[in-house]
């Protein structure tokens, strides 16, 4: 008898083990994806931070392109207003931000002046940076919620995702098509 | 820490385990031949074993990366490099920023150190920041920081360890049975069973001998499978094996040779420091594979940047046969698309000036005619001839006395 009751004992500590280990890793990778999505968001503020610098290195260079200039700072004002105003208006902007960046960064090219500008070629590699980064932080959530959600669907941590509520997440998909087009920074 | 050593895992664990195998069976084999026990043996040999462990474990990197002269940039010494090294942090997510830093040659390479992702430093050599282009400065970052994230760093310095443990323990066990046996040791002295001793010292020696060259093979084989691994995982991080593949080409027809890389540092390079012209494809003794097969698998990865294309791509390759990366791996991860080539944005960093380059050519000629040079503190660089014999010399700008 008391074999058999430590093998009870035995089982049931194995188990709740196994239980503890699966949480865990379900919290471990819950948070990964919350980490990649908040990753987005830095580098949209970036962005948007790098934008006046550009616009105010540029405006010397290119007195006819007043337009195209105004186009991009309205785009950046309204991009960083729809900051916190849900995902759907919040890409919307950023679309149209990318899309009069792209047609200011297509301007430059007639100027060969700025081309060689020490102080615009590093803001354009920050740009681009900001664009790689953006993407990249995309790819790692989209990685992210993939695992976790295998995690949670799967059998058997499934049973403990059911038993301590932990749900499917969604992917990030691009919905603007803008958005989905980053702007080019090339000029060569 | 195994459970991140994911793809591979298996075959490296069997090699792991055959390398220490072979350490115990030295041990063993002093303890028998040298000191009359077996059990001491093994104990100087777990000794041994365990301080240098514990060396490279805490003060590893950073010997590697005094060994290499490598010196520590910050963002604003090269933005790019801290960006794209930045960028790879969040594809690949590392949750520390890892040191960067720059190791002052022309020649082309570049590596990882750093016992755990926490801590973590890449880097490269000016060269490499000169010659290639955006992408693929990013390819040769991500395989990198692959090599951190796989764990291979902390993998290949304990079989470092292993290997040189084995090595440095049969150098001496060689030496002391020879001399022994020549010069009659207290064992020899004594006259019964003086044939069979002589075949136990037989066997011995030759075990000795052969034991460091099973050892070199090992690690070679773990360090090949790594890269294959590291190759796939920075098509996986960047989208774009393009990217990788193109660098490596240059890197393969690139001349220089690194000056700080040596024997036990070159595994950790992306492309080995030493490779000759000429070696046979899959050969046994180096660190790397074929850098022409590298690229053809990479350049094969038709479909997608995910492990089972790289995968294929090796199939493909090889013509059919075993893969590379572990079934389980290949699942861990979802089918995978490509991304575009990156427009190539700000130009590459400007190559060094006419000038430079005819006084580097100069000075390799001079070089290569024995010629001694001597840097005077006033900038002048004093060529000295072989035949020179006086032991001073005069600096023929500031007269400062040189001796030579």
């Amino acid at each position: 008898m008391p074999i058999v009751g430590w093998i009870i004992i035995g089982v049931v500590v194995v188990l709740v083990i196994i239980l503890f280990a699966t949480y865990n890793s379900l919290v471990r990778l819950r948070n990964q994806a919350k980490n990649a999505w908040a990753q987005i968001d830095v580098q949209l503020k970036r962005r948007h931070d790098l934008i006046p610098n550009l616009v105010e290195t540029v405006r010397g260079y290119m007195k006819h392109e007043r337009e195209t200039l105004e186009a991009v700072t309205n785009a950046r004002n309204m991009a960083q207003k729809a900051v916190g105003g849900g995902v759907g208006a919040q890409s919307k902007a950023e679309g149209e931000l990318s899309g009069a960046l792209s047609k200011l960064l297509a301007v430059v090219e007639n100027y060969p002046d700025l081309k060689a500008n020490q102080n615009f070629l590093a803001l354009q590699e920050e740009l681009t940076s900001t664009e790689n980064k953006i993407s990249f932080s995309r790819q790692f959530y989209n990685d992210s919620v993939l695992k976790y959600n295998n995690k949670t669907q799967m059998f058997p941590s499934n049973v403990v995702a059911g038993m301590t509520g932990f749900k499917a997440s969604e992917f990030f998909e691009v919905e603007v098509a803008a958005e989905r087009e980053a702007p080019k920074v090339s000029f060569s | 820490m195994w459970e991140q050593i994911r793809a591979n895992q298996i075959r490296s664990v069997i090699l792991v385990v055959a390398m220490g195998a072979l350490l115990i069976l030295i041990g063993y084999f002093i303890g028998v031949a040298l000191l009359d026990s077996a059990i001491a043996g093994l104990i100087i040999t777990l000794v041994i074993w365990l301080v240098m462990s514990l060396i490279a474990f805490f003060r590893g990197d950073s010997i590697f990366l005094a060994l290499s002269r490598a010196r520590k940039i910050k963002r604003d010494d090269h933005p790019r490099l801290y960006n794209i090294v930045e960028e790879m942090k969040i594809a690949s997510g590392l949750e520390k920023m890892p040191d960067i830093y720059i190791i002052d040659d022309p020649a082309l390479n570049a590596f990882a150190t750093g016992r755990s992702p926490e801590r973590a430093s890449v880097a490269v050599t000016s060269g490499l920041l000169q010659k290639l282009n955006r992408d693929e400065l990013q390819g040769v970052i991500a395989h990198e920081i692959a090599h951190v994230k796989n764990r291979d760093v902390l993998l290949m310095s304990m079989c470092g360890v292993l290997l040189g443990t084995i090595v440095i323990l049969a150098f001496f066990a060689t030496r002391m049975l020879f001399f022994g046996a020549i010069f009659g040791g207290r064992r020899s002295s004594s006259a019964g069973g003086g044939q069979a001793q002589l075949i136990i010292l037989a066997i011995g020696i030759a075990f000795m001998i052969l034991a460091p060259i099973f050892a070199y093979l090992i690690y070679f084989a773990i360090s090949r499978k790594r890269e294959y691994l590291a190759d796939a995982t920075s098509a996986l991080y960047t989208r774009y094996p393009e990217g990788l593949a193109s660098a490596l080409e240059k890197l393969g027809g690139s001349k220089a040779e690194l000056k700080s890389a040596n024997k036990a540092t070159a595994p950790m390079y992306i492309i080995n420091p030493f490779r000759k012209k000429g070696r046979a494809a899959a050969d046994l003794t180096s660190t790397h594979p074929p850098i022409s097969e590298r690229v053809r698998i990479l350049r094969s990865m038709a479909g997608g940047a995910a492990f089972a294309d790289y995968e294929n791509a090796y199939r493909q390759v090889h013509k059919g046969g075993k893969g590379v990366i572990s079934p389980a791996a290949v699942a861990s991860v979802g089918a995978v698309g490509l991304r575009a080539a990156e427009p190539e944005a700000a130009p590459r960093e400007p190559e060094p000036s006419k000038v430079e380059r005819t006084r580097e050519v100069s000075d390799l000629m001079w070089k290569l005619n024995d010629y001694k040079t001597i840097n005077c503190a006033c900038g002048t660089k004093l060529k000295v001839p072989p035949k020179f014999k006086s032991g001073q010399v005069k600096c023929p700008h500031c007269g400062r006395i040189h001796s030579v």
